[in-house]
């Protein structure tokens, strides 16, 4: 017998299928929702609630080997956040980097119903795939970072952009990842060639290649356009956290020449001012560059005041904040792929930078003129947990509130943006827009992030209360693939998410090419490399679009 | 008013966790009161009076019989009153105290008087590892009170203390004062080896001659003056048998360290004289 449910009298937020509040009542059959359901569905009533799709974050960091390296590094913060087990859910522990478990719940405890990892070197996807597979509830997937890779710039040195696109694919393909992430590139070559070396220009040649940053990231949004990947790269622009590095941001932007490409935690990169010192707001800038150009989406990576967890594959940015914060941090190299850097951190409201970070975040949301691409996230846990989500949206939607809050922070930093004349206040509608409907039609996940008729039943319904905080920190119901998974407040039972995987097409002949330099530069065997489809558990491939 | 009498009549069988045996949980509580109170048995969930015996109301004057080596915590993040405990106790004890005293007649083991701000454990006994130290991954250990090991206490004392006193009227076992931040170390007994790797500031003060490490500098012979007030205060907390007048009006040589660190932290060993 189907399993069926209805949901009945809620209000309803579903932006992309133009619902703004509407009392209607929802529909599921066997984890979709459907058109109408028999007489003997179960019911929730969600008369005066409010009821949104299950949100989604585009961007975090949450499972693989650089994520281990951080709960191994911070074993005190564990010890004063545990999260004990239920009768339906598994123990484990919080902090500002929760295990998979506690990721899982606690996400779940937000209204989120999809996650995605969003900085895996290749070499470490196997084991990124058993801790999704172990982070429950909600469906997940990783981007692959392929922005530093030897082989993948020989290609390109030598001109060969047919064989690079299929490499790519292969990639994808062989880690299972949803789609390709760029990291400071070019930077990992020269931090492992030289002393403390940084890319600080788009435009510098990469040692050893020939080639620069600026080309490799075309190359990237062209191959991922012709493989019709359903997220186009996600960039992490050059020269993060570097005073008067908008001009990079802008020149990266620039590089997708009018094609789809995604910026990642783009208030790390919105720093205006001269290098070297004090930065200022750059904000606006930013801001104009991706409301006039569609092609651009982002995510804002908003630092919220408390602890954090530097969490990087740009091994250059990790030294620099390592020279910030003389405490334990750890810099690793993953083989021919990419650095890694990690450094625990906390975000103060007395410190200029910290303050400046906090409000740039704050005005790229304000300003942004299309809330469909300008989405939330804290880049969890750079800027802070995701656990800080709800406390974001209460400053996006109660200025009075936002107001409160500019009183107690850093005011020269104030001082440097325009975010006390924003008046603007967020409607649920934009919130929804923003962590729900935004990140499905960024990610191409056409089944997920509305409620319209074949969607995956991933929904959230809210007690609406005047505290937005109060609100989104604790919903009523959390319904994944049709279960109740939350029921008033409550764990009702276990559920385990999918792993979301792309499968671009290419041409097996490049094994061929790829597999020498594998037996010369690798510590693995090429036939160790690739994951095999058992590691995928339950899963979904989301379809690509590829262009002939 | 009367203390509170816990006697242990059942000895656990794996450790206690009774981070309610403090004056901060049972003060103003029945008999009846105290003995509901959780403790943790292992992963087991159980109730104070499955182990002890509980005489008179919750007063902030607590007294516990009994050899109570398994049994941890006792007067967590107590901030007044006063804990007696005739015989051993086990890890823990103290942990984030922040005021008030506990007295342990017998021997305590590892981690004594961890995150400590404030306040007097004084264990007439010998102590095990981690007096007073961080907990790993912490930056900072103790950041005030004062911590009286009559006898011997083994590694790491001190782990990044902050601020606060340690005396010990016995030997200490190696990394004395490893990573200190601040503060002040007494040992009246033997150091092991490597006392102070990289400490930052603070002072520790030994009776005997002790290895120094080579990123320790020799600075000087002298009397320092606050010393010979922290040791009359000392022996007014019983410490008068260790320290003699020789100790009080002495002088001690002065090493400056760690180098690969601040340097600004101190190694005082009495010189005999």
């Amino acid at each position: 017998m189907p399993s069926e449910l209805k949901i009945a009298n809620g209000r309803v937020y579903d932006p992309a299928n133009n619902v703004d509040g509407n009392v209607q009542d929802l529909c599921i059959r066997d984890g979709k929702i459907v058109d109408s359901v028999s007489r003997s569905a179960s019911r929730i009533d969600a008369r005066g609630m409010v009821v949104m799709p299950g949100a989604i974050d585009i961007h975090c960091h949450i499972a693989g080997p650089k994520v281990n390296l951080a709960r191994k590094l911070m074993p005190e913060d564990h010890r004063l956040d545990v999260h004990p087990k239920t009768a339906v859910t598994r123990s484990g522990t919080g902090g500002i980097v929760p295990s998979t478990f506690a990721t899982g719940y606690r996400y779940a405890t937000m209204g989120y119903t999809t996650a995605m990892e969003a900085a895996v070197p290749p070499i470490t996807a196997r084991h990124v795939l058993e801790e999704l597979d172990d982070t429950p509830v909600v469906d997940k997937g990783f981007y692959v970072l392929l922005g530093n890779n030897a082989f993948l710039y020989k290609l390109l040195k030598e001109g060969r952009k047919k064989e690079f696109k299929e490499a790519i694919a292969w990639w994808v393909n062989s880690v299972h990842a949803y789609t390709v992430k760029l990291v400071n590139t070019g930077s990992d070559e020269l931090w492992k060639g030289r002393k403390n070396a940084n890319i600080t220009d788009v435009n510098e040649r990469i040692d050893h290649y020939d080639i620069t940053p600026s080309f490799v990231t075309e190359s990237f949004i062209e191959a991922a356009h012709e493989l019709g990947l359903p997220h186009p790269p996600h960039i992490h622009c050059n020269n993060l956290g570097h005073s008067g590095n908008i001009s990079t941001t802008l020149d990266t932007m620039k590089a997708a020449q009018g094609r789809r490409a995604h910026m990642a935690h783009i208030q790390f990169h919105s720093f205006g001012g001269e290098v070297n010192k004090n930065p200022v707001s750059g904000a606006q800038e930013i801001i104009d560059y991706i409301n006039d150009h569609e092609n651009i989406t982002a995510d804002v990576g908003q630092v919220m005041f408390g602890k954090a967890t530097a969490m990087t594959a740009d091994a250059p940015l990790a030294w620099m904040l390592r020279n910030v914060k003389f405490d334990k941090w750890v810099n690793a190299d993953t083989e021919c792929e990419s650095g890694c850097g990690i450094i625990p951190f906390s975000y103060q409201e007395s410190i200029y930078t910290h303050t400046l970070q906090w409000a740039m975040g704050l005005e790229l949301f304000l300003m942004s003129k299309d809330p469909w691409r300008v989405l939330l996230s804290t880049d969890h846990p750079n800027g802070g947990s995701f656990m800080n989500y709800p406390k974001l949206i209460k400053l996006l939607m109660d200025s009075a509130y936002r107001k409160e809050a500019l009183q107690h922070v850093n005011q020269k930093a104030v001082a440097k943006t325009v975010l006390p004349e924003l008046d603007r206040e967020y409607t649920l509608n934009e919130i929804a827009i923003i962590t729900r409907a935004g990140p499905a039609r960024a990610l191409g996940l056409k089944n997920k992030g509305h409620l319209g008729v074949g969607a995956d039943a991933d929904i959230t319904i809210y007690t609406e209360e005047e505290d937005r905080e109060q609100m989104f920190n604790a919903p009523r119901y959390v319904i994944k693939d049709g279960t109740t998974v939350i029921k008033d407040h409550e764990f009702a039972t276990d559920h385990k998410g999918k792993i979301l995987h792309s499968k671009p097409g290419y041409n097996e002949d490049i094994a061929t090419e790829i597999e020498p330099f594998f037996e010369d530069y690798y510590s693995v065997k090429f036939s160790n490399y690739a994951i095999s489809e058992d590691y995928l558990h339950d899963h979904e491939e989301v379809p690509t679009n590829p262009k002939s | 008013m009367s203390a509170t009498l816990l006697h242990l009549h059942t000895q656990p069988e794996v450790p206690l966790e009774a981070e309610t045996l403090s004056p901060a949980s049972i003060a103003g509580l029945s008999e009846l009161g105290i003995e509901h109170l959780q403790v943790m048995h292992g992963n087991v969930k159980a109730k104070v009076g499955d182990f002890f015996k509980v005489t008179g109301k919750g007063t902030p004057d607590i007294h516990i019989e009994g050899d109570l080596a398994k049994v941890k915590m006792i007067g967590a993040c107590m901030s007044e009153g006063r804990v007696i405990i005739e015989g051993n106790v086990g890890m823990h004890v103290g942990i984030g105290m922040s005021g008030g005293e506990i007295l342990v007649k017998g021997d305590a083991t590892d981690w004594v008087g961890p995150e400590m701000s404030g306040g007097r454990i004084t264990v007439l006994g010998d102590a095990g590892h981690m007096v007073g130290s961080a907990f790993r991954g912490q930056s900072t250990g103790i950041t005030g009170g004062e911590i009286f090991i009559h006898g011997s206490a083994k590694n790491e004392i001190g782990n990044s203390m902050r601020r606060g006193l340690i005396a010990i009227g016995g030997d200490a076992g190696d990394f004395t004062a490893v990573s200190m931040r601040a503060g002040t170390i007494i040992v009246m007994g033997k150091m092991g080896v490597r006392t102070g790797a990289g400490m930052v500031r603070g002072t520790v003060v030994c009776f005997e001659e002790s290895k120094i490490l080579p990123s320790f500098e020799y600075s000087c012979r002298y009397q320092p003056l606050f010393l010979r007030l922290y040791l009359i205060r000392l022996q007014e907390h019983g410490f008068e048998e260790k320290i003699n007048d020789k100790h009080i009006n002495g002088k001690y040589e002065r090493y400056s360290g760690d180098a690969v660190e601040l340097n600004r932290g101190e190694i005082l060993l009495f010189s005999g004289q």
